[in-house]
């Protein structure tokens, strides 16, 4: 009775009910955990065991290269999306078994490593599935970075391209598109507490057929988000970039014949596989490592630690998540793990492999190990719209451990330089607009981050996203002419807040934004970094310092704008310290805030940050600091105080000697003070985190897990790690306040009692006193 | 045999040890943390990162919070160059950040001769008549004249 044995027959016939007989078709762990190409297909492996032509390649590749250039000109020239005007797009094209070939050349990679993803789901359920299928003019949508994405604001259409009757490859496009519905206008909500918050999850579905938008579909999704214009204007933006983009694989079989484009796009991957491997074999074996803690759940203070190492190993890489913070159940900022990789990717193709063909399979021979409910590997049921807050620290940490890998090396792929700025820095707005349109999105300063210092020169201010070194800040007139926000002071360096070193970061700038012509409008930021330095720095440099949202409220700046201009000057540090606008309500907070209305003309300050700074401070070039002057970005106390130069203020010319002896002196000064290391440890180290600090990772041992239930400290193995829940921040505040109430009842009472006592004691005496 | 390893450091490795690169004192051995032949300071991070708003009218004021922040500098013994620098938790352990094998090393420098001079920085000139152009931008990447 008890014998359990099946025979193979029977297993088969089990899988096969079990396969038939599956309630939801949830993401597929197998899909989603593999980052790597898939091994080469039947026929992929006849043609490439066998002598091909490069010339033939080569040519190949330029014409599909150029294919997915005119693409993502399309997306940019004609979407509505804010994104798809300032670069956050791409047009990328896949093997016949859904592995990114290659992207177009402007394109952001992140959007396009992550396609992969759906397009295996789709190849993997949807192709034998009767009621659904896979053929010529069908297209595909899909959003939820459960499937593969970064976030929810990202749209992809994704379309199979046939010839002769067999499907050959794919193409897609993805467009930030902002709004989705999500429980806050703009798509990344940092109030979202579960991922029934986020708005539109779109598993990959088709929506396209006989190379047309299905409009029922395209109705139920303009139903679903506040923007349906920019819904039904971006479809049709995809699907034309994606046949454009088919016309011309089309165009590329007729002439060279399909065998070639299969060659081509297989031997694309595996020529950069290749070359990685190399790549990775030359740097020294050994283990590299870089701490970030960002300091925000977006809904309160909170300390996490995201720990990377990367150990090399022979032609082996690793990068090593674990002992990073738990996931937040009820929080927005987890990320999943192959969100994360594409951002990983990011960062090795802007900074340390940019010559490198952008494609995933760069990280083919790359492993990669995390702790389960981690909130860098964040399960399923975890809300993720502001995956932003791991995601831009993935795109700018790998930069220290990669360079203390690659330093070394007899030669250089680029430039050695620090983390950029790893926030994204922008105004989230929504409501109703001027011309009476409701919308939600963000503002362009999402791109505005300063870089880092490089091993020669400063960084650039303000150059690109962290994400994309070809995405632009916009234009603020365009902006004006559609949203009710009125930029009262734009793109002015912020001085004096800057990454300092021997080269020093860029600069980040600052945002004053106000709002008129609409009583229904309102902001939102999701950054961390108002505690804690968001980005380390390099080899002896600084980091950036932190940034405080700054408020002016229960004013109307434009009347007294119009009483008084002159007395006004558009600089957040001269508003906040001065407070200029009279009868205002000033205010700082962390730059992590929920929507709100702002009424008008009431102001919203923060700013775009600095890159982290490379080399001691005391390195620079006493010129290059004069020239920081000249330009304004340093104040004359920086200079001394920091760079320790000593000058002229009216002219400026640098008294050499006397900073020779200042810095000289700086250095007997750290000298003494610097305590040998492992007197500092035993003095500095501390068994646990310290306990008024609300801190989510490992401490010492990356096996051991701090977190809090209920407000209070836990400690967990990192096997058996639980997500956090955190208590609701308006219920905090009302116990808070409630005790303080309390205490003053009770005080009030005590003084009452007194006061009655002394009442008594007046009258007793009064009493006495009559009787005598 | 020396291979530069970081701005401020490289590794000797003939003797097994580190050393610093602007005064060359010789530090600990390369098989050990660098750090541990350094000075260390914990230093408030508001003194570098000065308080910009006035800290009477707010509590953000561009300054790290020195409770949940602290700045750890590194220094070479000899010269006081600044060698490193993290930020830090209050109490939270250094991090190693650098662990090489160093016997791996010396078989991968058989091969190769000795770097002086850090490689790589150069920066390629800008047209500013037409950077997006294609034989312009090549000229910028060969270096060749037009």
């Amino acid at each position: 009775m008890n014998d359990m044995s099946v025979t193979p027959e029977d297993k088969l016939l089990l899988n096969k009910f079990l396969k038939d007989n599956q309630l939801f078709l949830i993401a597929d762990p197998e899909i989603m955990n593999d980052h790597d190409i898939g091994p080469r297909s039947e026929e992929e492996e006849r043609l490439l065991s066998g002598p091909s032509d490069p010339h033939l390649v080569n040519m190949v590749r330029g014409r599909i290269l150029a294919a997915l250039d005119e693409g993502n000109t399309m997306i940019e020239q004609m979407g509505a999306a804010p994104g798809a005007k300032w670069g956050d797009i791409v047009a990328s094209i896949f093997t016949a078994s859904g592995d990114l070939s290659m992207i177009a050349p402007h394109g952001v990679v992140g959007f396009a490593a992550c396609v992969h993803y759906p397009i295996k789901y789709i190849i993997k359920y949807w192709t034998d599935e009767p009621t659904v299928g896979v053929h010529d003019g069908d297209g595909f949508i899909h959003n939820d970075p459960r499937y593969g994405g970064i976030h929810g604001t990202d749209q992809s259409c994704i379309m199979p391209v046939f010839w002769k009757g067999k499907m050959v490859c794919w193409v897609s496009c993805t467009i930030h598109e902002g709004e989705n519905g999500a429980t806050e206008p703009g798509g990344m909500p940092p109030s979202a507490e579960s991922r029934y918050d986020e708005g539109l999850k779109m598993s990959p579905f088709k929506v396209i057929e006989n190379f047309q938008l299905r409009r029922d579909l395209v109705t139920f999704l303009q139903n679903m988000v506040r923007d349906p214009k920019l819904q039904l204007e971006d479809m049709k933006v995809k699907l034309h970039t994606c046949l454009r983009m088919r016309e011309r694989v089309l165009a590329v079989l007729e002439e060279f014949g399909e065998e070639a484009l299969t060659i081509s796009l297989r031997q694309h991957i595996e020529d950069v596989q290749e070359e990685v491997r190399r790549r990775i074999e030359e740097l020294p074996d050994g283990t590299t490592r870089v701490l970030t803690f960002p300091d925000s759940t977006l809904r309160e203070n909170a300390l996490l630690k995201f720990s990377m190492a990367v150990t090399v190993k022979g032609d082996r890489m690793t990068l090593d998540f674990r002992g990073s913070s738990p996931e937040f159940i009820n929080r927005a900022i987890n990320c999943n793990a192959a969100s994360l990789k594409t951002m990983l990717l990011t960062s090795y193709l802007q900074n340390v492999w940019p010559d490198l063909p952008q494609t995933m399979a760069v990280f083919g021979p790359i492993k990669m190990l995390f702790d389960e409910k981690s909130v860098l590997n964040g399960s399923f049921e975890t809300p993720q719209p502001m995956s932003l807050i791991p995601l831009f620290k993935a795109m700018t940490i790998p930069v220290i451990p990669m360079t203390k890998l690659s330093y070394s090396l007899p030669h250089r792929y680029t430039a050695v330089v620090a983390p950029q700025y790893d926030q994204p820095g922008t105004f989230i707005y929504g409501g109703l607009t001027q011309n009476g349109e409701n919308v939600g999105n963000f503002c362009a300063d999402i791109n505005g981050n300063g870089q880092g210092g490089r091993n020669h020169r400063d960084g650039e201010h303000s150059v690109s996203p962290p994400f994309a070194a070809n995405c632009d800040i916009g234009e603020m007139e365009v902006i004006e002419e559609e949203l009710p926000i009125v930029r009262l002071g734009a793109f002015t360096l912020a001085r004096d807040r800057v990454g300092f070193g021997k080269y020093r970061g860029g600069l980040g700038y600052e945002m004053i934004a106000s709002t008129r012509g609409t009583d229904m409008w309102g902001f939102m930021t999701g950054c961390t970094g108002s505690l804690f330095t968001p980005s380390q720095p390099l080899f002896g440099g600084y980091g950036p310092p932190v940034y405080p949202l700054c408020k002016i409220q229960n004013v109307n700046i434009f009347d007294q704008l119009e009483k008084d201009p002159g007395n006004i000057k558009f600089d957040i540090l001269d508003l906040m310290n001065n407070q200029t606008v009279e009868g205002g309500k000033y205010s700082t907070h962390p730059m992590a805030m929920t929507f709100e209305l702002c009424q008008n003309g009431e102001v919203y300050m923060m700013c775009q940050g600095t890159g982290a700074g490379y080399g001691d401070v005391l390195l620079r070039d006493p010129a290059h600091v004069m020239k920081d002057i000249e330009e304004s970005l340093i104040s004359h106390e920086t200079a001394l105080d920091i760079f320790k130069v000593v000058y002229d203020q009216a002219t400026l010319l640098v008294d050499e000697a006397a900073t020779k002896k200042l810095r000289d002196n700086e250095r007997k000064s750290r000298l003494k003070r610097g305590k040998p290391f492992d007197k500092f440890v035993k003095d500095f180290v501390t068994k646990e985190p310290p306990a008024y600090l609300p801190y989510y990772g490992s401490w010492d041992d990356p096996t051991v897990i701090y977190g809090t239930s209920q407000g209070k400290r836990i400690k967990m193995k990192a096997s058996e790690m639980q997500s956090m829940f955190m208590p609701n921040p308006k219920d905090e505040k009302i116990k808070s306040l409630e005790s303080q109430l309390d205490t003053v009842k009770a005080q009030l009472e005590a003084c009452r009692a007194k006061g009655k006592a002394s009442v008594k004691a007046v009258a007793k005496a009064k009493s006495k006193s009559k009787k005598k | 045999m020396k291979v530069l390893m970081t701005e401020n450091l490289r590794i000797n490795l003939d003797t097994e040890k580190w050393e610093c690169r602007h005064c060359d004192k010789v530090l600990n051995s390369a098989r050990d943390n660098y750090k541990r032949s350094l000075l260390a300071y914990d230093r408030d991070p508001r003194e570098i990162h000065k308080p910009l708003l006035d800290p009477k009218k707010y509590t953000l004021t561009y300054s790290p919070d020195p409770t949940w922040c602290r700045l750890i500098e590194y220094y070479c013994p000899k010269c006081g160059t600044m060698m490193e620098t993290e930020y830090l938790p209050p109490g939270h352990p250094p991090l190693r950040d650098m662990e090489f094998d160093i016997d791996a090393m010396k078989e991968q420098w058989k091969h190769r001769e000795e770097v002086l001079k850090e490689p790589g920085g150069k920066d390629y000139p800008r047209s500013r008549k037409s950077v997006h152009a294609g034989q312009a931008m090549a000229r910028m990447a060969t270096g060749d004249k037009a």
